[in-house]
């Protein structure tokens, strides 16, 4: 039987404010334990939420740019579950009427589109931390991140492969960076995704029954957890098992997703209106200074790129992301505006692949937009060969010169020969010197050409542009 | 000097007659001599008390004194105080000294007030006779057979036995009205969110409100004047301009309409509640108000409201005593689960674990619309009744408890009985309008009875007129039971 994979995501994204959703203590990751809790994040008795706006004008710039409707009101609820670190015996999250209802997001995989629709985005309060080790069998607390501010953005079950579900996470981690909600960081836990998943016999509609895997904090965790549990529900499908609703996790090390906790086992987490906090509402004005503020979108800038410098839809993909890269290509196209194409081959080229086996960010690239510039224009006016390009980036990468190409190319010697009559004499003399390859180019052998572009670049030490070498050679051998 | 007014120790004050320090010496003697008797106060710490009459002292040398400067107040259990042992009246919090004060304690703090002690209450404020403290129940001090009421019983107690000038209480369901009734004093819970809920430990929170109790509406309203004001800590504080609330104490009653609803004045009133509340209207008949019946139809469904409501918001409320951060934790225990389990199995009385699971339950998935639901959309009818009955009247009156004082364990093993208690004060707390209890003579055993006078919203300043002109004209407001 066929069987088709069913994926729906939950990704926590933790947002950019400096304060907690609900008190006035600071969300700076890798404090001391416990040095980042106030009396509210302690939930001492008597003490009340007091909600930051930040975090509301954050989740409605993600829905702003998810297309998403906005709820006014919405509303906070509490979530009530006993853990150690959920100091107050409940989470304030929302549960009906959350700030962002609907939206969509465009994936690219194999070079195609594909719609992932939202179903909602809401904004909670993170729980602390139980440490269980270094307390002689105790567990320790620390409630540094309790009340850090989170959107949770849940998509409906649209992706049918790991493929889709990381394209689909990759997007989403571009986008909340791109309108700087969240830093993205993945290791910190600033972006924490968890996967539904089910399978059912390909063809058929009705859902499968799915689970859930915590804890991928990763894109390639993710990749692997979904393959290795599609894997493990068909088998037992076709061992003639039925799934069991359940929560699972993914193990790194063994590569295994095991149970975490059944449905059974499931709280019941009596939600409610929080009487402590007020339905916010979220007037049209206030949704209109968030939508004036928002940069262009990484969607529409791909159109844009598309149409405006006919570059092809994967380039613009690529270069979309990140509002970093993208910023880079429109700095080094300012200068060079006729160059979109090279300037996006380059980028995408040279300077990823140096950046990635430095392992630094494009915001880290030694070598800045306007300098890349200079250096692309040397390679469009012939000035420089591609080759002679390369030894040129080399020394504007390690600082050679004040990265300044010109002077790279002069020091160097990388002019290349374009001169019409300079190229003439040296095409003639080794026509002259070699007339058994002449015949013999002439009696049909085409690979006699080649042999004697070689011979010329060869005696200009490489330095001759090699497009008018192989037009002067043909209009000599051929007229 | 126990019995003087407000107004009367702020001149004395003033005048140097008597010191703060002097003043505080006095009440705290009193309370040591009484208390053992009345069993009002949970907490007394002389130090922190004569360190801030000195304070005050130096204040009013200083020329900065206001109208409540030097004047000892008795401070509900249920108010963190930074440095004092908050207990609610809980062995949860039996070990729990705050390290915050709450709003309503720094607002008396910046007055210039003494805190005189930390009064007895019904633990966690459940309770209608403070007999569910775990401190052990206050004694009426009219007669010490009788319940003072609850949950602010400690408070009421204190001001009726002149242990303190005033107090403050708070009302979730009657708890400021109920026990200034069942004591013979004054008392008023404001519109809420006038008072700041900031470090009040939360019963229910959509019920909650903060009040003064004191010996007459005229000390009520110099205490108003210091207990509300926004506070940006409380998402439910209302943001108004500052009003005085003794502005109005002196206008005549002439043309007031008081609405008297029909539900209020039916069967389960007792013949001397009865007595002494129409005694009341014919005097406020003979200060030029008039009276005109109106209805309220869904006001007897309060009572099961309230019981839905209260008990949903305080099962989450209650969940943060956990035994994990602060408070009570079990001494020995398996694992987390009976961490949890043991720890506020110990640390809870019976009638708090009654509300937590009652509430629970209408929250479970399954019930939530039966209950949590439909009793908030109950809510809202109460609320238009109250909203239409305001367009034949200017204020509503009525008794503020069916009888006077029960006796001690009398209903404390029938929570129903007890829950009726709050029949006609509940109402005010779901609507949120502001509604106070004035003494109007003596029942069944010469124990007091207690007139119910509900406002619309924001009308303290007229609510403390009607009752001051009342008490202008009567003596009930100073009679003293010591």
């Amino acid at each position: 039987m066929q069987w088709e994979i069913v994926i729906g995501l939950e990704v926590h994204a933790q947002l950019s404010t400096h304060s907690k959703i609900f008190s006035g203590a600071s969300t700076a990751y890798g404090a001391p334990p416990n040095t980042q809790a106030c009396v509210i994040d302690l939930a001492l008795p008597g003490v009340l939420p007091v909600l930051n706006k930040g975090a509301v004008e954050r989740a409605i710039k993600f829905g702003l740019s998810v297309g998403a409707k906005i709820n006014s009101p919405s509303i906070f609820a509490r979530k009530n579950y006993f853990y150690p670190d959920l100091p107050k015996g409940y989470q304030i999250s929302q549960y009906e009427l959350p700030v962002v209802q609907g939206g969509t997001i465009a994936i690219q995989v194999d070079g195609a589109e594909k719609i992932v629709r939202l179903t909602r985005a809401h904004l909670e309060e993170d729980a602390g931390k139980s440490l269980h080790e270094d307390f002689h069998g105790m567990s320790g607390i620390d409630l540094n991140r309790a009340g850090t501010p989170l959107l949770e953005i849940v998509s409906e079950p649209d992706m049918r492969s790991s493929a889709e579900a990381v394209a689909y996470a990759k997007t989403l981690h571009a986008l909340v960076r791109w309108i700087g909600i969240c830093d993205g960081n993945m290791q910190e836990g600033s972006f924490r995704c968890d996967a539904n998943v089910s399978v059912r016999p390909r063809g058929t509609e009705k859902l499968g029954t799915r689970c859930e895997i915590k804890n991928l904090n990763s894109f390639r965790f993710l990749e692997k957890a979904i393959d290795y549990e599609a894997r493990r529900q068909i088998e037992i499908l076709e061992d003639g098992g039925s799934i069991r609703q359940e929560t699972r996790l993914y193990d790194a090390n063994k590569d295994e997703t095991r149970t975490m906790r059944s449905k059974e086992d499931a709280n019941d987490y009596r939600y409610f209106p929080d009487p402590d906090l007020l339905p916010v509402e979220i007037s049209t004005s206030w949704i209109e200074q968030v939508k004036s503020a928002l940069p262009e979108l990484p969607q529409a800038r791909r159109d844009r790129y598309v149409s405006e410098f006919a570059l092809s839809a994967y380039d613009a993909a690529v270069l979309t992301g990140s509002r970093e890269m993208a910023d880079y290509f429109e700095a080094a196209i300012r200068e060079l505006p006729t160059q979109a194409k090279l300037c996006a081959n380059w980028i995408m080229g040279e300077i990823s692949a140096q950046l990635n086996k430095e392992g630094i960010d494009i915001t880290a690239c030694p070598i800045n937009p306007a300098q890349l510039a200079a250096l692309l224009k040397r390679i469009g006016d012939g000035t420089i060969s591609g080759k002679a390009a390369k030894t040129v980036f080399e020394s504007l990468w390690n600082g050679e010169l004040d990265k300044n190409a010109d002077a790279i190319i002069e020091a160097k010697g990388l002019k290349q020969i374009s001169d019409d009559s300079a190229i003439e004499k040296i095409v003639d003399q080794v026509l002259a010197a070699n007339a058994q390859q002449v015949a013999d180019y002439r009696a049909g052998k085409e690979k006699a050409f080649n042999s004697l572009v070689g011979q010329i670049m060869k005696a200009t030490q490489g330095k001759a542009n090699p497009a008018q070498v192989n037009a002067m050679l043909k209009k000599k051998l051929d007229g | 000097m126990f019995n003087a007014s407000l107004k009367q120790l702020s001149i004395q004050l003033a005048g140097k007659k008597i010191s703060s320090t002097e003043l505080t010496s006095e009440f705290l003697q009193r309370i040591k001599q009484l208390n053992p008797e009345y069993n009002a106060f949970i907490t007394v710490n002389e130090d922190l008390s004569l360190a801030q009459a000195r304070a005050a002292d130096q204040m009013i040398a200083a020329g900065q004194a206001g109208p409540l400067t030097g004047i000892p107040i008795a401070q509900k259990d249920i108010f963190c105080a930074k440095g004092w042992l908050t207990t609610c009246g809980s062995k949860m919090l039996s070990n729990f000294v705050s390290p915050y004060d709450a709003g309503v304690i720094e607002r008396f703090n910046q007055a210039g007030a003494v805190n005189i002690g930390k009064t007895n209450m019904d633990e966690f404020a459940m309770g209608s006779s403070n007999e569910t403290s775990y401190y052990g129940p206050v004694k009426n001090p009219w007669d010490q057979a009788a319940v003072p009421g609850g949950s602010s019983g400690g408070a009421a107690c204190a001001v009726a036995a002149r242990l303190a000038p005033a107090a403050t209480g708070t009302d979730t369901g009657g708890s400021i009205r109920q026990p200034a009734a069942l004591c013979g004093i004054s008392g008023i819970k404001p519109t809420y969110g006038l008072v700041s809920r900031y470090g009040m430990i939360a019963f229910a929170s959509s019920l909650d409100q903060g009040g003064p109790m004191a010996k007459s509406a005229e000390d009520l309203a110099l205490l108003l004047n210091v207990m509300t004001g926004f506070d940006p800590r409380d998402s439910t504080s209302l943001q108004r301009d500052v009003e005085d609330y003794a502005r109005d104490l002196q206008k005549p009653l002439a043309g007031l309409r008081i609405g008297l609803p029909k539900e209020y004045f039916a069967a389960g009133m007792s013949n001397d509640v009865a007595s002494a509340i129409d005694k009341a209207l014919d005097e406020y008949r003979k200060l030029g108000a008039q009276t005109v019946e109106i209805s309220l139809p869904n006001a007897p469904l309060a009572i099961p409201v309230y019981y839905v409501l209260a008990p949903a918001e305080a099962s989450s409320n209650l969940s943060r005593f956990d035994g994990v951060r602060y408070g009570h934790r079990a001494e020995s225990y398996s694992d987390l689960a009976d961490m949890y389990r043991k720890s506020r199995a110990q640390g809870f009385g019976p009638e708090v674990k009654r509300r937590i699971l009652i509430g629970t339950y209408v929250l479970s998935h399954g019930y939530y619309d039966a209950y949590y639901i439909k009793a908030q959309k109950l809510r809202r009818l109460i609320a238009q009744d109250f909203a239409e009955a305001y367009q034949q009247c200017d204020i509503i009156m009525g008794p503020t408890t069916p009888t006077v004082a029960f006796n001690l364990g009398e209903k404390s093993g029938d929570p129903i009985q007890m829950y009726l208690s709050d029949i006609y004060t509940s109402a005010a707390n779901l609507t949120g309008m502001p509604a106070m209890s004035i003494p109007v003579g003596f029942g069944d055993k010469n124990r007091p009875i207690g007139l119910h006078i509900i406002g619309n919203y924001f009308k303290e300043a007229q609510m403390l007129n009607v009752a001051h002109q009342y008490q202008l004209a009567t003596d009930w407001h100073s009679r003293s039971p010591v």
